[in-house]
């Protein structure tokens, strides 16, 4: 099968953003990116589903040429080849723009399955999965929790507020994945030196223009200061009251 | 004036909180607002709206919903498309917004008029961010709970529409959650554990404290859920779930960065931890010191005395 896992190269966890000077982005000089912590989970689904059916991963991502590095983490856990659409404002590009540059890619590529992580951790919308796939006219399921493919025929369960609800679809389709799917295995020894033999194909992608005009970009108010009510259960009662006559949430 | 089109997510005829409040956001905009559910009971709302139309089927597929709220979106002429930020909010909203050659805009937690566009306030980076934002095409976002008034129920008139049978994904099953557990994305109030439980048995003292406010949820922090100790959908933080209740405690939780991303927008947060120098007292309104474990029962009784003599 011809698999493909998009990724996202991230700041790292620990990330404390700067704003940049025209006030419309988070400054993207930073000392560390990494691979979107959702995105270790679809490249794990990736590689089991070619372990299981055979066939090919591809780890695709856009972003700049520094993402190899995330690629490169990739094909050491087990994809195949990558495929980069490099692009130097890759952060600044909106969930359109992607989801539109990535199905391009996708249908080149030739995939039958895309896995995605449910968001990427930086701009968290949880939205290009769905696109892509509704620009490809793929079915597409998300916040996959567990996943059945036999065939063309596929089955996965998410959890909503209703509770765990399973679709059927056919393939081909996107599904974008929760934490739950499975455990992602780590980079060995091993993986990192196969890796470094293993093709990343660079190209130019076709970019559409940004429909998402931004204003601006804040750092969040910060919390007015709290106060330490006392120590052990003899604070009980005064926090019982502040709750009830000072927050008025009681 | 703008012309908003809110899906309302309704179960046997009574609409979800959070689409209510969706209703609340499109009508603060002083947009005409027509809202769009699906399934049966939909005929049945009295929403506040200038109509509804309901969308009659009885199979629900996201691909052939979303392509109905586009659909109707672009009949009507909308310039957006409001969806609550639920399970089903997130997963149809990019749908219809590609339908719409429009970006998406996710978890939004303030909108206001901007000429003839709308501003959209949304946190990014788990928080760490507020992006203000507004669409050259249609305006389609998903809105945070507990962010947005919601209205009361109005008198709209209903008109039904047959939902598209033209399938992709097609559900097949809802497992409903047992007990009738409150969901941390809809409490308001949320009882959090974290490590300083010390083990996973105890966190039956974390039940009974949310159990005696009644309305309350429990939550819990990576670290707890990474171990085994509690399901992944009761995890608050940045890979877990991002909440807003009125009321969080976070007890026995130091307040990692990725745990405070996902609660720093409640309203009131009160911390229980042992280490007096813990992060999470920074962020709390109110703090106490303390063993988790010989406060939570005394908290207990005298939460079910408040609460009960209220």
């Amino acid at each position: 099968m011809n698999i493909v896992a998009c990724i996202k190269r991230v700041p790292a966890t620990e990330t404390q953003p700067k704003i940049a000077p025209d006030g419309k982005a988070m400054d993207p000089a930073l000392a560390e990116y990494m691979l979107s912590f959702y995105d270790e989970i679809a490249l794990e689904e990736a590689i089991r589903t070619k372990e299981a059916a055979g066939g090919e991963v591809t780890a695709l991502t856009l972003g700049p040429a520094e993402a190899t590095k995330e690629i490169r983490d990739c094909l050491a856990r087990g994809a195949d080849k990558g495929s980069l659409l490099t692009d130097a404002d890759w952060h600044t590009r909106d969930n359109r723009t992607t989801a539109k540059a990535l199905a391009a890619q996708v249908t080149a590529l030739g995939a039958e399955v895309v896995f995605c992580g449910r968001q990427a951790t930086d701009r968290d919308n949880a939205a290009v999965g769905q696109m892509m796939a509704t620009y490809l006219g793929w079915a597409c399921v998300t916040d996959v929790i567990e996943l059945t493919i036999d065939g063309q025929k596929a089955t996965a369960k998410r959890e909503s507020e209703a509770g765990i609800e399973s679709f059927s679809f056919d393939l081909p389709a996107v599904i974008t994945c929760q934490k739950g799917l499975n455990e992602p295995r780590y980079a060995g020894l091993k993986g990192i030196m196969a890796a470094k033999k293993k093709p990343i194909e660079e190209s130019a992608p076709e970019l559409a223009e940004n429909m998402t005009e931004v204003i601006s970009v804040e750092l969040p108010p910060a919390r007015p200061e709290g106060r330490m009510i006392g120590e052990g259960t003899d604070a009980i009662p005064a926090l019982l009251e502040a709750l009830r006559s000072e927050a008025k949430v009681l | 004036m703008s012309k908003i089109i809110v899906f309302v997510e309704q179960c046997n005829g009574t609409a979800n909180r959070a689409s209510t409040e969706a209703l609340g956001a499109a009508a603060s905009l002083g947009a005409e607002v027509i809202a769009v559910s699906f399934g049966e009971g939909a005929a049945n709302l009295t929403l506040a709206a200038a109509r509804t139309i309901a969308l009659e089927g009885t199979q629900y597929s996201p691909d052939a919903l979303a392509g109905d709220i586009a659909g109707i979106a672009k009949a009507e002429g909308a310039n957006a498309v409001f969806c609550a930020s639920t399970g089903t909010g997130r997963d149809l909203a990019p749908r219809v917004a590609a339908l719409l050659d429009s970006p998406c805009f996710s978890d939004c937690t303030a909108v206001a008029a901007d000429g003839d566009a709308i501003a959209f306030t949304r946190p990014t980076l788990a928080g760490k961010l507020i992006a203000n934002v507004k669409s050259t095409g249609t305006a389609v976002a998903t809105l945070r709970r507990n962010c947005f008034e919601a209205p009361e129920a109005g008198s709209a008139e209903v008109t039904i529409q047959p939902a598209s049978a033209d399938f992709k994904a097609l559900l097949t099953e809802i497992a409903a959650k047992v007990g009738g557990k409150l969901d941390v994305s809809e409490a308001p109030i949320i009882v959090s554990g974290g490590r300083g439980m010390k083990e996973p048995e105890n966190f039956k003292l974390i039940e009974d404290l949310a159990a005696a406010f009644g309305n309350a949820a429990v939550g819990a922090s990576r670290a707890v859920v990474d171990a085994g100790w509690r399901p992944h959908s009761e995890q608050v933080g940045q890979t877990g779930k991002t909440v807003a209740p009125q009321l969080y405690f976070a007890i026995g939780i130091s307040g990692a960065i990725q745990h405070v991303a996902g609660m720093k927008t409640s309203k009131v947060i009160v911390a229980i931890n042992k280490d007096p120098d813990a992060a999470i007292f920074k962020l709390a309104d109110y703090g106490i010191v303390g063993d988790a474990l010989e406060i939570l029962p005394a908290l207990t009784e005298a939460v079910k005395g408040a609460v009960g003599g209220a």
